[in-house]
């Protein structure tokens, strides 16, 4: 047999060759050449971005107290593939739990549904917060826990046991959250309320990264490109409140057992000196791991301790609203300073009657103020909308007055810098076209003394009182007064002017201490400073709301302030000596031995609610 | 001049010195792969005896060595211990399987020091191809006799049989290489057919096994196996028979109950074709035996033969994979894509795709494959090197080196057909299907085409024992190639 005879062959095993080599080519061009996904497949494996979590922002009232700070705590990670005879009992009894809690808790982090991003490679949370105390415990013991590790993170801690509602608290991020932001990943705080949540981003700073190389085993093998690409968090910026924590604090005493809120306004710069919504809680209970239970405890008391009433609750304002009223009849050229209305006992006209109490008659508006007519401001009202000469129609009155009410702040949020304002309620001529049809004056007429389809918020009412002491213009009332390192916006701090002239605001403060000196707030007179105020006792399905809105000193106002106090009666009851308190503390610094006694006494006093749900 | 002068001077310039250079090339770039692949995070230094580079330095420079003194030994030797070095391997064989420890599940591994161990079964190759050629070169031998090529079969086998004693299944696969040469020696091409119909018939009738034409309860792979059990059946019949009557009969048979049974299935009732098409294959064989019967012809009955074994493999096949350990199936399973389980049995090829995948055209540079250097790919640096070269010099790299190989293995070729004597021949056919194969198997596997079979990449998967292997492999062969003019003379 020749060999020759096959030499065809080399042929076959050439093309088996030259087969084999172009198909792998192919091959390749198909893995390599197509698109990036085996790129980002090989990006993922390899980078680990170590996420550095820059310090929170720390908050000070206005005189520098430290109120929340941070406190170091560690999150117990977990890599599965590495927990390997893990002694469960030691475990459990180091940190602390259960076998079952144990059990329950490896589960859940398995559990795809509710931990997408599981991988038995990487770090898992096993258990968020653990306090120094427990941890110098289990540190010690961690060499014996393969697979376990420590994240350091910080928790809020509060130095204060008031301003709940305004310092706002701080929680994981919500799986929303984490969707409609680019910045925040699972398992990042975030401001939940508060100035917590108006400033997150002040607060919060910027996080930094490491970009580490990780091998096959999540073991961490350097930075990447040096270094190059990592960056260095930056911290929180400190916030400075514009709260006095001393006023603060008394205007949470002094609302002890009772509904409602106290707001204080430094007239001249817009800055809430106190906030104080009731009932309220200690900011306390929503530090670390105990929040969610802390939580869900209050949203079900029926007395709703988490609203914040200051900005969320609107109330009809009673007569603090007259003198939005006066100003407005004034501008308008519906009243003078002489124009004189009766008063027999209330307002009477055509069957309609809006009652009142005993004082002379007929009255100007500077006593009108002062004894808080219901006449007067009624039939400041009536002929202002039925005055045909000056207006075409009852709804271009009516549109006029609303233009009045909105350029004074209210039906609008005001835009403080906190979360879960409400506007109130002014209503427009639209709206009674919609809701009585044909309607007259005297329809609408209790909306002169801040009755009716009027509602505002304690905010809102509080500005009015600021207005007045400026004399004409507010500037949005705001909580914040400084950040370090930083700006407020422009928005707090410009003038907003009203449509009444300075002139007629004059006469209304003075109506304001007409009412302090011989009128319905007498016991807010002091003989240290001139106090303006008015009074307000709003009806309501139940017993009236107590209110108050006042300020002092009369000629260089330091502190305007709105006291309303749910079912508290009469205005004079407790809104007038509660708004003299915090007047006191504020100016003074401090209560007068009196003072205090009165303050103790508020403070005892309980109003019973029952326990309806509101 | 001596005769001695010219000879030698006649054998430095008769030395094949375009393969001398691929070697070297292939070497070079297998070091710089080996270098990628082994980054050691704490020492950086490539040279250091500490890493798997530098260690890699060593066993190159002592291949450079080894060539030397292998072309300075004279081809008669070769000749006369042909047999005797294979006694001697198989031997060392033996004795590796009795005295080696256990090392990742295999006894193949001999150590020498503490740390340098050598694995026998790559070294035995030259020595079967040696035994092989001197046997395939005695006077009468012909290949188509059943006792020489027998013979030869067991110089093949023997030694596949102790490797795979040793647990080294993927190292005695390399052996079926040497059937690729006795192909070109003249045995018959049927043999290789058969082989490669089985492994089509296995790996599309498993793959497609539960696909299924639209509208009908016919399985894809089912139906496809049957249609090339049916057609290389035929065309063997018409090839190696050249009986044109019973092609067409068979044809008719076949073709047209299949064709039938496909329209009924259509357009009247769906059913399930298969059946048919296996009742005309059961037919087909019957008439082919028929047929050896009645003409005395044996070609039939081998026809016959592989037409039972084409019908039957499916079936036996997916029985078998039924009762199979579950690690096992999902083994092959993963193999064949019909699973796919990157964290388990896939994840080698898994890791191996996304490292060349993410090469691109250029690659990411000399030791900035993260892939790699992350150690994301198992057994990276050996078995699976060619990822190092896809991820850090792309498909540029990646295409390059295919193409020095198929350079090389082209001029394998051409050395091995400007032989004069059997013995030269069949040894250069030997190494360069050897290397085929590896080259087959290896870079198939990491591409995820073929099954992950750990056998190393020539010249670029690092190791001291392969590396020896096949420069040994290689330069008897080009020490051979050297002294064809002078026997000539």
């Amino acid at each position: 047999m020749n060999h020759h005879t096959y030499e065809y062959r080399k042929f076959v095993l050439a093309g088996i060759a030259l087969i084999v080599v172009l198909s792998y080519i192919a091959r390749l061009a198909y893995l390599q050449l197509s698109d990036g996904e085996y790129k980002t497949r090989a990006d993922n494996n390899a980078f680990f971005n170590n996420i550095i979590f820059p310090s929170r922002g720390v908050i000070y009232d206005r005189n520098g107290k430290l109120l929340v700070y941070n406190q170091p705590a560690y999150d117990i990670m977990v890599v599965m593939r590495e927990v390997t005879n893990l002694d469960t009992l030691d475990f459990c009894n180091t940190i602390g739990i259960t076998q079952q809690q144990f059990d329950e808790r490896m589960l859940a982090i398995k559990d795809k549904n509710k931990n997408p991003g599981y991988s038995t490679y990487t770090q898992q949370l096993f258990m968020a917060q653990m306090p120094l105390s427990e941890f110098s415990v289990f540190q010690e013991k961690m060499f014996r826990f393969h697979g376990f590790y420590v994240r350091e993170r910080t928790i809020r801690r509060y130095a204060t046991n008031h301003c709940a509602h305004i310092l706002g608290d701080v929680a994981e991020v919500s799986k929303q959250e984490v969707d409609n932001s680019d910045y925040y990943a699972p398992g990042d705080y975030i401001g939940k309320q508060g100035v917590e949540r108006s400033y997150e981003t002040e607060l919060r700073g910027v996080k930094g990264v490491e970009v580490l190389l990780r091998d096959a085993r999540g073991r961490i093998q350097g930075h990447y490109k040096n270094g190059e690409l990592d960056r260095k968090p930056v911290p929180g910026k400190n916030l400075t409140l514009s709260i006095d924590a001393k006023v603060q604090a008394l205007g949470e005493r002094l609302m002890e057992g009772k509904m409602g809120a106290i707001v204080a306004i430094e007239p001249k710069t817009g800055e809430i000196l106190c906030m104080v919504s009731s009932p309220s809680y200690d900011p306390h209970r929503m530090e670390g791991k105990q929040r969610s239970t802390q939580m869900l405890e209050m949203q079900r008391d029926p007395m709703k301790p988490m609203i914040n009433r200051a900005i969320s609750g609107t109330y009809p304002p009673g007569s603090t609203f007259k003198t939005s009223q006066g100003l407005t009849f004034l501008q308008e050229g519906i009243i003078d300073s002489t124009t004189a209305y009766s008063c027999s006992h209330g307002f009477r006209f055509r069957g309609m009657k809006v009652g009142c109490h005993g004082h002379g008659s007929p009255l100007p508006l500077i006593p009108a103020i002062a004894t808080s007519c219901n006449g007067y401001f009624c039939w400041g009202l009536y002929h202002m909308l039925s005055n045909r000469s000056k207006y075409k129609t009852i709804q271009e009155a009516m549109t006029t007055w609303k233009d009045y009410m909105v350029s004074m702040g209210f039906g609008y949020k005001l835009g403080v810098d906190l979360p879960g304002e409400a506007r109130g309620m002014i209503p427009n001529a639209d709206y009674y076209d919609r809701r009585l049809g044909r309607w007259n004056p005297l329809g609408v007429i209790s909306i002169a003394i801040g009755q009716g389809e009027v509602t505002l918020t304690p905010l809102q009412i509080a500005n009015l009182g600021a207005t007045i002491a400026n004399r004409g213009y507010y500037i949005t009332p705001h909580i914040v007064k400084a950040v370090e390192g930083g700006e407020i916006a422009d928005s707090l701090t410009k003038k907003h002017y009203t449509k009444v002239d300075k002139r007629y605001y004059e006469m209304v403060a003075k109506g304001m201490r007409k009412a302090v000196l011989g009128g319905t707030c007498r016991s807010a007179n002091s003989s240290q400073y001139a106090v303006c105020g008015k009074t307000g006792t709003a009806q309501n399905r139940g017993k009236d709301h107590s209110a108050f809105m006042g300020f002092a000193p009369m000629d260089d106002p330091q502190i305007a302030v709105a006291v309303y106090v749910e079912n508290g009666g009469f205005g004079a009851t407790y809104g007038v000596p509660i708004g003299a308190l915090i007047m006191e503390q504020y100016i003074k610094g401090e209560l007068s031995k009196a003072s205090e006694a009165k303050a103790a006494m508020f403070q005892a006093r309980h109003i019973d609610y029952g326990t309806r749900e509101r | 001049m001596t005769e001695q002068n010219t000879s030698s001077k006649g054998i430095f310039l008769s030395i094949d010195w375009i393969t001398i250079l691929l070697y070297i090339i292939l070497i070079v770039w297998g070091w710089f792969s080996v270098c990628g692949a082994c980054y050691d995070f704490n020492n950086p230094d490539l040279f250091s005896w500490e890493t798997n580079s530098g260690k890699q330095i060593v066993w190159g420079g002592t291949s450079l060595v080894l060539a030397a003194v292998i072309m300075l030994i004279e081809r008669r030797l070769f000749d006369s211990a042909a047999y005797v070095i294979y006694a001697a391997m198989m031997l060392l064989l033996l004795v590796t399987i009795v005295i080696a420890p256990e090392t990742k599940g295999s006894r193949s591994w001999l150590p020498i020091t503490e740390s340098v161990k050598i694995q026998p079964a790559e070294f035995a190759k030259f020595a079967v191809a040696l035994a092989l050629g001197k046997w395939m070169d005695r006077y009468g031998f012909n290949i188509k006799k059943s006792k020489d090529i027998g013979v030869a079969i067991a110089l093949i086998f023997f030694p596949m049989l102790l490797i795979v004693a040793q647990k080294e299944t993927g190292s005695a696969l390399v052996y079926f290489a040497f059937f690729l040469m006795l192909y070109r020696e003249g045995m018959t091409g049927s043999l290789l057919f058969t082989g490669f119909a089985c492994v089509v018939y296995f790996v599309v009738g498993l793959k497609f096994q539960n696909d299924f034409i639209t509208y009908m309860p016919v399985s894809i792979g089912e139906f496809t196996v049957l249609l090339l059990a049916m057609t290389f059946t035929i065309s063997m019949v018409w090839i190696y028979c050249h009986d044109l009557l019973t092609v067409n009969i068979l044809a008719t048979i076949c073709y047209g109950s299949t064709v039938i049974a496909l329209l009924f299935s259509l357009f009247a009732i769906p059913f399930d074709v298969c059946y048919v098409m296996l009742g005309a294959c059961i037919l087909m064989i019957l008439v082919i035996i028929l047929m050896a019967f009645y003409r005395h012809i044996y070609k039939y009955a081998l026809i016959a033969l592989f037409a039972i074994l084409s019908t039957s493999l499916y079936y036996m096949s997916s029985k078998v994979i039924a009762h199979m350990a579950d690690h096992q199936r999902t083994r092959i399973e993963v193999l064949l894509g019909i699973t796919d389980d990157p964290r388990g049995a896939g994840y080698n090829v898994n890791q191996a795709k996304i490292a060349i995948g993410s090469g691109g055209l250029w690659g990411k540079g000399f030791l900035n494959g993260t892939q790699t250097k992350l150690k994301y790919v198992p057994e990276q640096h050996t078995d699976f090197i060619f990822c190092t070269v896809g991820e850090e010099e792309g498909f540029v790299g990646a295409a390059g080196v295919l193409i020095v190989y198929l350079l090389f293995i082209w001029r394998l070729i051409v050395m091995a057909e400007r032989q004069i004597d059997t013995m030269s021949r069949v040894y250069g056919y030997s190494v360069l299907c050897i290397f085929l194969f590896h080259l087959f198997i290896n870079v198939g596997m990491v591409l995820g085409l073929t099954p992950v079979i750990g056998i190393p990449l020539p010249f670029f998967s690092y190791g001291g024992s392969s590396l020896w292997g096949f420069t040994l492999l290689l330069f008897i062969f080009l020490r051979l190639d050297a002294e064809r003019n002078l026997k000539q003379k």
